[in-house]
């Protein structure tokens, strides 16, 4: 399919606009699509996200009225960084380590939106600032283990594996008793 | 190993060792995004809360060695002059963002270049790793060990519940960007490339130009990236990436060998032309030095073209690029000069192959 601007280079810019109830469809290759300023939302990836951050906020003005809620969350600021929730709309971007803690109940639905549905970590535990994260997620392992062991019947194996557990647990709590 | 060193060389030392699959994939990256717990992020600190985590860098890495990796070098973005910082960005040592954003920014780049810290970008620290060909798996399990060997010293922004918190949204959780560079100009002449991007989309894969976000497939050079960061683990990820690769590759063979079968001549009349205007061509624009450029690398796979290496494609892509040009000329040019001088390096740089 050929651009519909220049016709010389191929679309690779497919946009369906819907404009109170009228559907247009318009095929452009990227430099007509910049030059034209389609697309400018999807291409920047700022706006787009700044598009998710406000996403209560759009239907909160077409239902009429905003909820306590969205309202609270604007005034939002982090103690830290002193970014409010606005702002961090705005530029689409944390001011630090704790706005994380500051905005998170906000957070879900960005993360679902940006990560397919994801909004929990399951990667690399680092090895100081995870603390005995590595020790808890083991535990946690091997009890799922425990339990599918048990489900076959295999009670010598699940033995064992019980016999493991008590040993981290002692451990985690070994560790946690030097914290203190 | 001096800056000196970076800048003149156009082709990293570690470009120059061949990799798995390297007639199709150029390289593989890792990328981990990390922060300092207890500092604002760079886009909104103040100058006096970045300017010890660069002091910190060169206290403790700087000149310091990593594994094999000696002598690490710490380069100053506010020490560099802006064709150096460049040529940095055309090597894909530093991103354009960390050149825009100079004042108590650097990166800690191992001699073979394989390795490069940048610090204080739009996270305090963006570890890039590199390994030749088709090796997303040793480039992640290196990349990690040097994550573990600064973390010896640095107190993460790290969340049991979200991970690796990270100034954008979209890097949380792992802070991994795992990516390929494949040249496919058997794909892209049978238009299938097109056609395969918006299923590479639906896997959560991006399909980018050589030069990141918004750059345009020059010489057929694509870079394939992961997305999502957040809810899967780093080894699910690179395997994900690493099977549409791996189905590109093959994808991009059969072409090859279709394209042979039913237009042989063809395709060596289109290698040899391309051959003929990088020989003997007194102005060239960077656009068709790039397609004349892929046309040959493909001549020297397919075997039309012989006695020339197959890093010439990588190297020249690098070394016509408008930094590297000037920084080789010594000056600045305009696109007119600088499109007299790629013709002439081009025809140099084959002349030397021809020995």
């Amino acid at each position: 399919m050929e651009c519909q601007e220049c016709h010389q280079r191929p679309a690779t810019v497919h946009l369906t606009k819907v404009i109170n109830g009228d559907k247009t469809e318009i095929h452009v290759c990227e430099q007509c699509a910049k030059e034209k300023g389609y697309g400018e939302t999807s291409f920047s990836l700022n706006d787009l996200l700044s598009g998710l951050f406000n996403f209560d906020h759009a239907t909160s003005i077409s239902s009429g009225t905003a909820p306590a809620s969205t309202q609270l969350a604007k005034q939002v600021q982090c103690p830290k960084c002193g970014l409010t929730y606005k702002e961090f709309a705005r530029i689409g971007k944390f001011g630090c380590a704790e706005c994380y803690k500051t905005f998170d109940e906000k957070l879900n639905p960005i993360f679902r939106r940006v990560h397919s549905g994801n909004t929990q970590h399951n990667g690399k535990i680092p090895k100081r600032a995870g603390g005995n994260l590595h020790l808890r997620k083991e535990i946690e392992q091997k009890k799922h283990e425990l339990h599918q062991l048990i489900d076959r019947e295999e009670f010598e194996e699940a033995a064992k594996v019980r016999d493991q557990i008590r040993k981290l647990e002692k451990q985690l709590d070994d560790e946690q008793g030097g914290d203190v | 190993m001096s800056l000196q060193n970076f800048m003149n060389e156009a082709i990293s030392p570690w470009m120059k060792e061949e990799g798995p699959d390297s007639d199709i994939v150029l390289s593989s990256r890792i990328r981990l995004a990390r922060n300092f717990a207890q500092v604002t992020f760079p886009i909104i600190a103040k100058e006096e809360e970045l300017k010890p985590i660069l002091d910190f860098f060169n206290q403790e890495y700087a000149h310091q060695s990593f594994k094999d990796y000696r002598n690490l070098e710490l380069v100053e973005m506010s020490r560099l002059k802006p064709i150096e910082k460049r040529v940095l960005v055309e090597k894909h040592l530093i991103s354009p963002h960390l050149a825009e954003h100079s004042d108590h920014s650097a990166a800690l780049i191992s001699e073979n270049e394989q390795i490069s810290v940048m610090i204080n970008e739009e996270d305090h620290l963006r570890i890039q790793l590199y390994y030749p060909g088709f090796q997303l798996e040793q480039a992640l399990q290196r990349a990690s060990e040097l994550d573990d060997w600064l973390e010896e010293k640095i107190n993460y922004a790290f969340d049991e519940k979200r991970g690796y918190l990270t100034a954008c949204p979209t890097n949380v959780g792992t802070g991994m960007r795992a990516s390929v560079m494949m040249h496919l100009p058997a794909l892209a002449m049978t238009q299938q490339v097109n056609r395969m991007i918006p299923a590479i989309n639906q896997l959560g894969l991006v399909v980018r130009g050589i030069y990141g976000e918004g750059s345009e497939a020059l010489g057929n050079i694509f870079q394939i990236s992961n997305q999502i960061t957040l809810g899967k683990s780093e080894e699910d990820i690179v395997e994900d990436l690493q099977s549409v690769v791996r189905q590109l590759v093959d994808q991009e063979r059969k072409a090859r060998e279709t394209l042979m079968q039913r237009s042989g001549i063809q395709l060596e009349d289109r290698v040899f032309r391309s051959y003929g205007v990088l020989k003997n061509s007194r102005i060239i624009e960077s656009k068709e030095a790039a397609k004349c450029l892929s046309d040959v690398r493909l001549g020297i796979d397919l075997g039309f073209i012989k006695n020339v290496s197959q890093n010439i494609l990588n190297e020249l892509m690098i070394l016509t690029q408008p930094g590297f040009l000037q920084q080789y000329a010594q000056e600045t040019l305009t696109p007119d000069q600088r499109d007299i001088r790629r013709a002439s390096l081009i025809r140099e740089r084959l002349q030397l192959e021809k020995k």
